[in-house]
């Protein structure tokens, strides 16, 4: 295994990714929808409502947390209790959603794009193996998505602060839960998406259905990853730790899996199947 | 050297690269490059070899200077050694004032330009060309063949693949014929075409003339003339092949043409081409295919069979 190779062609993708306008564009407007928009809006309107029947109607429904969740909940007022739970806990599955959006996207034209391309023809002659370019792609697969999630949760966490702080009382987020969610647990779901779509990427004849059969497999997963990223958000720091735990260890099986799944003649596109 | 893979689409040119570099695996039969199998020293093998596809592969956003730096990363070429080779390869492709240009607005030419330049960054023992000028006008691919054939004075191997006969005519030091993925002929042109033809032969056209044709028939009558076959020159007039026992006898041809009143206009010696051979390999094949007992060596006139 040759990691420089692998880098090698890991950087080449990202390079592309990053000149390619007509991609990281969308890329960064869904980011700024989930991450920015959508938070910024309703929190910044709670706080400006003040206490108002609808705020109070939420900050009721509150209550159908569970109790560990519940006792999370900071702030002395309605609205302050109500935006506290809204950035804490309804954000949750954007933390999911943005980033396997964004990287299946990317893994899913990996492999069949540089046989569309012709360009796989130059790696399958190049001393590169395929468990180095596989890993490349799933490494320049796996750092758009990582990246903008994670800067997009820094601008979170900012519009957190500003407009939720003042009501608690204190910066407060992220939370010890989130940073577990966004560092632990994420990487790992993350690289199972990405391993699977990969795979896909490899089998399919056409970038067109490479993205139609990612949207099969990411659909189910975005649900499954939400409710394990609700559950390490609304549990306590030991579950977050064990689901990212068990994450990892399916995502260290899925990854080896679609190495030995990767071979020269796929890239040429004259294996059987394809 | 230069080795060229002739053959029709599909008769597995493309398939003997990919087997070559260990790309693909092999339904049977074996292959050693440089000693090695590719099957199984596949990394080695890869590394000292150079490939430029049939479709340049070169990614559109890249600039030149990415393709090269990115090639020799692949290959391991030392970091502190990369941008002095990416200098001379462009350098000696004609590339170098493009290298900070995107690639998707070079034009095909420098595309294979560029694809040629990646191929020898790593300095390889071994370069593999699958149709290196296809989609160039003929300008350029006349400037892609005298770069091939330059490579080889370094000391380069070149194995080429084309179904352009033309293009293959005075590149090739030797010659490998392919059919469904079985080589019908190999080897150097002029002991192929020795083969083909081993009798000496002499091309004469005459003025054209009611009786010209008859005229020619009768040279079989002279002696140390073996037979007269009409051939197809795209003169004015009638043309044949003439096969003689020894070339010494062409005096005497003409003087019988002169004496009985033709005009003569044409006598060359025949020299096959490549085009020819290519013909009279593949027609010898089909014939032992189809179960015919006709030989290889016989008769293969230029322009009886249409060219593809």
């Amino acid at each position: 295994m040759n990691w420089h190779r692998t880098f090698t062609v890991a950087r080449t993708d990202v390079k592309q990714l990053v000149l390619a306008k007509d991609f990281w564009m969308p890329m960064g407007i869904l980011g700024s929808i989930f991450f920015v928009i959508v938070p910024l809006v309703l929190l910044m309107s709670i706080a400006s409502l003040g206490d108002v029947p609808a705020v109070q109607n939420v900050a009721d429904t509150l209550e159908v947390l569970p109790q560990k969740a519940q006792e999370q909940i900071k702030g002395d007022t309605p609205q302050g209790r109500t935006s506290y739970a809204l950035a804490v806990f309804l954000f949750t599955p954007m933390a999911v959603v943005v980033p396997l959006t964004i990287s299946t996207a990317v893994g899913a034209a990996s492999l069949v794009g540089e046989r569309e391309r012709g360009t796989g023809e130059f790696l399958a002659h190049s001393p590169a193996g395929t468990k180095e370019i596989y890993l490349g792609k799933l490494m320049a697969s796996l750092v758009p998505g990582y990246f903008t999630t994670m800067a997009g949760f820094t601008v979170y966490a900012l519009i957190v602060n500003l407009s939720v702080g003042p009501e608690v009382g204190e910066w407060f987020f992220p939370t010890q839960q989130w940073w577990l969610l966004m560092l632990w647990v994420l990487p790992g779901f993350l690289l199972i998406g990405l391993s699977l779509v990969l795979r896909l990427s490899g089998r399919v004849k056409s970038t067109a259905a490479a993205q139609q059969a990612s949207g099969l497999i990411t659909l189910p997963l975005i649900a499954i990853s939400y409710a394990q990223a609700s559950g390490a958000i609304y549990g306590t720091a030991t579950t977050t730790v064990v689901i990212g735990a068990i994450a990892r260890g399916i995502s260290i099986i899925s990854t080896w899996r679609g190495m030995q799944g990767v071979n020269r003649q796929r890239l040429l596109g004259v294996a059987d199947g394809i | 050297m230069i080795t060229v893979l002739l053959g029709p689409n599909g008769a597995g040119k493309t398939t003997a690269i990919r087997c070559i570099t260990g790309a693909m695996s092999l339904d049977q039969g074996h292959i050693r490059i440089l000693g090695l199998d590719p099957e199984l020293d596949g990394e080695t093998v890869r590394s000292d070899c150079g490939v430029v596809s049939a479709k340049p592969a070169l990614f559109d956003r890249l600039t030149g200077w990415d393709h090269l730096t990115y090639a020799s990363q692949l290959h391991g070429v030392a970091k502190a050694a990369i941008r002095d080779r990416v200098m001379v390869a462009s350098t000696r492709f004609g590339i170098e004032h493009a290298l900070d240009d995107q690639v998707g607005g070079y034009s095909t030419g420098m595309k294979t330009r560029l694809a040629l330049a990646r191929s020898v960054l790593h300095e390889p023992q071994l370069l593999l060309f699958d149709e290196p000028t296809s989609g160039l006008d003929p300008e350029a691919a006349q400037a892609v063949l005298a770069l091939i054939r330059d490579m080889t004075a370094d000391g380069h191997t070149v194995v080429m693949c084309t179904h352009h006969l033309v293009e293959a005519e005075g590149l090739a030091d030797h010659v490998v014929v392919l059919d469904v993925g079985s080589d019908l002929v190999a080897g150097p042109p002029a002991d192929l075409t020795r083969h083909y033809w081993p009798e000496d032969s002499v091309l004469i056209a005459v003025d054209s003339d009611p009786a010209a044709p008859t005229t020619l028939a009768h040279l079989t009558e002279l002696p140390g003339v073996r037979r007269v076959e009409p051939a197809n020159g795209g003169g004015d007039g009638p043309e044949a092949l003439v096969v003689l026992d020894d070339p010494g006898v062409t005096p005497n041809v003409v003087a019988a043409l002169t004496a009985s009143g033709s005009r003569v206009r044409k006598v060359v010696p025949h020299e096959p081409t490549l085009e020819e051979l290519y013909f009279a390999v593949r027609r010898s094949a089909r014939n032992l295919r189809e179960g015919s007992v006709a030989a290889p060596n016989n008769a293969e006139l230029p322009g009886e069979e249409s060219t593809p």
